[in-house]
């Protein structure tokens, strides 16, 4: 029996090899390489396809998993906002006035099942995202010619605007119109490029083969996922795609935020996801400082006010709540200034088009300084809003709750009969933004896709972001300024050719956005990362946090 | 023979008769055994004294703690040892991160137990939190008693289709973990106000607790209640009755409802007990009493992200919540001592 199985094994062996079927690559040696790299989180965060699952958890993964045409260098800091080319060879000049981009894939990359990477993946990878129903699709995607048809008619789109040829090894794409993020759109992991066999359907917990340096070797999101080296990675851009340094990323589920702190602190674990729990904070700061790194973020918590019902459809009542929010307070229950920095605008600092603004304080200048409850009590009596009810949504969780609670004591102290409903951070997102929930005050955040204005900007404030009565309105607010608009697109369409000219317009727009107040600025807040003794090389990206493959563990 | 008075042993039937003390009357009588339990009366003037405590919230925080309890006070201060001190403190060590409510200064003045996350008077606070979990543990009570009696007198009592429908009914009701019901009810009560003719619940009404938690019990007393007059129903007294021709209605207002009265009055400290810990795990789980109010469970769920720096925020409403439904539960079995000493009633 045992020699029977050792004569089929020979040409078994000698069979994959021919078909390709086992690794030909050798995995990185040296110093460093090697090792288990264990992360840690409360929760699973659904679907593992990169062209529908849209969490942070997750696309912190897609990058090590999926390769784009471009992406995001792998690097630390604001360089991470560089986009280079991945498998593409080089990121093309558009041609036909901003509409047209065509892409050279680089040679001999293959998917981990061992398949090799085609233009017409690439193609297949464009129609399919329409397909499985990409929460993007209609906002970013359709500017691709027929992107508009895909969206209607999914099951039947063809997207003629993407052409593949196979033998030239060219990826051509057809805009309706120039788009000056296009490449961040293709950049970001919905463009992760997945074999054409692919279904074209949301493929939940099964794992869909990439071209990145990792594989998922198992996934449950009960319990967590392994990935290990993709067997036919080859390193052929250290800034798109580098080796990564562990053999293998442990994923466990299940901790509480504070059990994830033990764990690391512990060393059972060497990264935990989820924030650090207040309370922590600071014996984590003394007790392991080398351990705790805290990185700014673009990003920025806010108040969305609804412009269309009573009482914040008064512009003095918005501007009321701008001014006698105290923004330090704020910072406080956020964990204090070393975790995040009041803001009065919209952009956050180091975003394209940030000039510091402050109007709402009591000094107005580029920074907030304090309070100001006598200009704030002015406009509560002009807006003659006083003593109507009014009802504070924030989620169920700290630091939503706390500053909920906080916004509602400040809305009783400036007359209105104010209460808060904290509602599951599973929902609020969504709630706020439908206006069949008639939603009056809301607390939220918006953390960047990509660095452009236009993603905080036009995406949240422009008329064509509110949908009345859906859940995918994310203009909450409900903000429409046609002159607004105009600034916009004006903006966007000269970005394409002159960038420092568009982001004075961006300023001017951020400026007009604060001074009209459908939402209040509260503060940028800080990531802050805590990690194992054993774990180095920590690297923070401004676009993707953690970079788990450029961390080592040996 | 002497000629002194007979004593009670000496004596015969009619002078023992005459000679024995007034009978007491049902209610007389189990109230002095409940007198004879000082454990059950312990319990009660415990109880007393946090339903007092609790009433007088308003002139505490007015008089004593000085501050609002319903108002954030996160840049606040307050006077120690003649110094003036941030209520919330900064750290000022390593990277200088994380937030420090002040800890119990254990005094009769402002921030005896501290202060929780946004500067709040945790003892005002737990005293205000108080009257809402005695409140909905109360009324809870209350409904859930009545709705219990009503629901097992007319199944019992008129049997037949009607008990069956009723029965199955709180057998549908009694199949769902009651927390789970609880949970449900509220998450989609909560998020959606409710209007019932003039009658509009808000989320953050407290009677929505209230209705949630009454009704979901309402099983668990209604079944004993309904299998007692099920052998009610076939007693002498009530055949008797129902000889004489006395009518159906009348029989089960007259003749059952007091004979099971005592199981209610018995069920009412225990099921507060029980209404008690529900409220404080709704609360607790958001999906209670609605901030800024307070209860036990509210302040719990604000202390634990307390818990390394000021856990006295979360132990102050906890034992509170331990003191009150051990002291209902010692209480409830001093009166089914009392009442109804053959009883086998087992709340918990």
């Amino acid at each position: 029996m045992r020699l029977f199985r050792k004569l089929l094994k020979a040409p078994a062996l000698a069979a994959a090899l021919v078909l390709g079927s086992l690794p030909a690559i050798a995995a990185p040696s040296g110093p460093h390489y090697g090792g288990t790299l264990r992360l840690v989180a409360a929760a699973a965060e659904g679907t593992m396809d990169p062209q529908v699952n849209y969490t942070l958890k997750y696309w912190q993964l897609f990058p090590i998993l999926y390769d784009g045409l471009v992406t995001f260098q792998k690097a630390g800091g604001t360089d991470a906002f560089k986009i280079v080319p991945d498998l593409a060879v080089s990121i093309p000049t558009p041609t036909d006035g901003g509409k047209t981009y065509r892409f050279t894939l680089r040679k001999g990359i293959r998917f981990s099942n061992g398949q090799t990477l085609t233009a017409d993946d690439v193609r297949a990878t464009f129609v399919r995202m329409f397909k499985v129903l990409n929460p993007n699709a209609g906002t970013w995607y359709n500017v691709i010619e027929g992107g508009d048809a895909c969206v209607k008619t999914p099951a039947s789109c063809t997207l003629p605007g993407v052409v593949a040829d196979d033998a030239a090894g060219t990826v051509t794409f057809h805009l309706v119109h120039p788009d000056s993020e296009f490449l961040d759109q293709l950049a970001v992991p919905f463009g992760s490029i997945v074999p054409a066999s692919t279904p074209a359907k949301d493929m939940g917990t099964t794992p869909i083969p990439g071209s990145g340096a990792y594989m998922i070797k198992s996934y449950d999101p009960n319990k967590g996922m392994v990935l290990v080296r993709n067997p036919y990675f080859k390193q052929w851009s250290a800034a798109a795609q580098p080796w990564g340094y562990v053999d293998e990323i442990d994923y466990n589920f299940g901790l509480t935020p504070d059990a994830q702190v033990t764990a690391v602190e512990n060393g059972q674990d060497d990264w935990s996801f989820d924030n650090i729990p207040l309370d922590r904070l600071n014996e984590i700061a003394t007790r392991y400082p080398q351990q705790l790194h805290l990185n700014p973020l673009l990003a920025y918590f806010y108040l969305t006010l609804n412009v269309n019902l009573p009482p914040f459809n008064s512009l003095a009542a918005r501007q009321a709540v701008a001014y006698a929010l105290n923004r330090g307070d704020l910072v406080k229950l956020y964990g204090g200034p070393a975790l995040a920095t009041p803001s009065c605008q919209v952009l956050p600092p180091g975003m394209p088009g940030y000039v510091a603004y402050c109007p709402y304080t009591q000094n107005p200048g580029p920074r907030w300084t304090a309070p100001d409850m006598a200009k704030a009590k002015e406009l509560m009596a002009k807006s003659g809003t006083a003593g109507q009810s009014v009802t504070v949504i924030t989620q169920t969780i700290d630091p939503y709750r706390a500053m909920g609670v906080y916004v509602q004591s400040l809305l009783n102290q400036l007359g209105y009969k104010a209460s808060v409903k904290a509602i599951s951070p599973d929902i609020e997102f969504t709630y706020l933004q439908n206006t069949k929930n008639k939603v009056q005050i809301g607390i939220t955040d918006w953390y960047q896709d990509y660095p452009a204005p236009s993603d905080f900007l036009n995406v949240l404030y422009s008329c064509a972001n509110f949908h009345p009565g859906s859940d995918t309105s994310i203009n909450m607010p409900g903000f429409c300024d046609p002159s607004i608009d105009k600034m916009m697109q004006q903006a966007m369409t000269l970005s394409l050719t002159d960038e420092a000219g568009a982001n004075k317009i961006w300023a001017q727009v951020d400026q007009k956005i604060t001074d009209a107040s459908p939402t209040v600025t509260m503060l940028n807040p800080k990531h802050a990362d805590f990690v194992s003794k054993r774990l180095g090389n920590f690297v923070f990206s401004g676009q993707t946090y953690f970079q788990p493959e450029l961390a080592w563990v040996k | 023979m002497s000629g002194a008075e007979p004593t009670y042993a000496e004596a015969g039937w009619d002078e023992r008769v005459a000679l024995a003390p007034p009978a007491l009357g049902y209610w007389a009588g189990a109230f002095r055994k409940l007198l004879r339990k000082p454990s059950a009366l312990l319990s009660f003037a415990f109880l007393v004294l946090i339903v007092f405590s609790c009433m007088a919230a308003p002139y505490y925080a007015r008089d004593v703690s000085r501050t609002d309890p319903f108002a954030t006070n996160v840049g606040g201060t307050t006077m120690v040892h003649g110094k003036s001190v941030d209520v919330l403190q900064q750290a000022t060590n390593g990277l200088g991160l994380g937030l420090t409510p002040i800890g119990p200064l254990w005094r009769f003045g402002p921030y005896a137990l501290g202060a929780d996350d946004q500067g709040r008077d945790v003892a005002a606070r737990l005293l205000y939190g108080g009257r809402n979990s005695l409140l909905i543990g109360a009324a809870s009570t209350a409904i859930c008693l009545v709705l219990a009696t009503i629901t097992g007198l007319i199944a019992g009592f008129f049997g037949g289709i009607v008990d069956r429908v009723i029965s199955v009914f709180l057998d549908i009701l009694w199949a769902f973990p009651i927390y789970l019901l609880a949970i449900s009810l509220s998450i989609v009560l909560i998020n959606q106000s409710i209007g019932i003719g003039p009658l509009q619940l808000t989320g953050n009404s407290l009677l929505l607790p209230i209705l949630i938690i009454g009704v979901v019990y309402v099983p668990y007393v209604a079944r004993p209640i309904r299998g007692q007059v099920l052998s009610l129903r076939n007693s002498e007294f009530v055949l008797a009755a129902r000889g004489l021709g006395v009518p159906g209605l009348r029989i089960l207002w007259r003749d059952i409802l007091p004979n099971v009265f005592s199981t209610v009055i018995v069920f009412a400290p225990l099921m507060m007990a029980l209404n008690i810990l529900t409220e404080a795990a709704l609360s607790f789980l958001s999906v209670g009493v609605q901030p800024p109010a307070a209860s036990w469970g509210t302040i719990i769920h604000d202390g634990e992200a307390l818990l390394y720096t000021q856990p006295t925020v979360a132990i102050a409403p906890g034992m509170a919540i331990v003191l009150t439904v051990l002291a209902l539960n010692i209480l409830g079995d001093g009166l089914r001592d009392a009442l109804d000493p053959r009883a086998k009633l087992r709340v918990g």
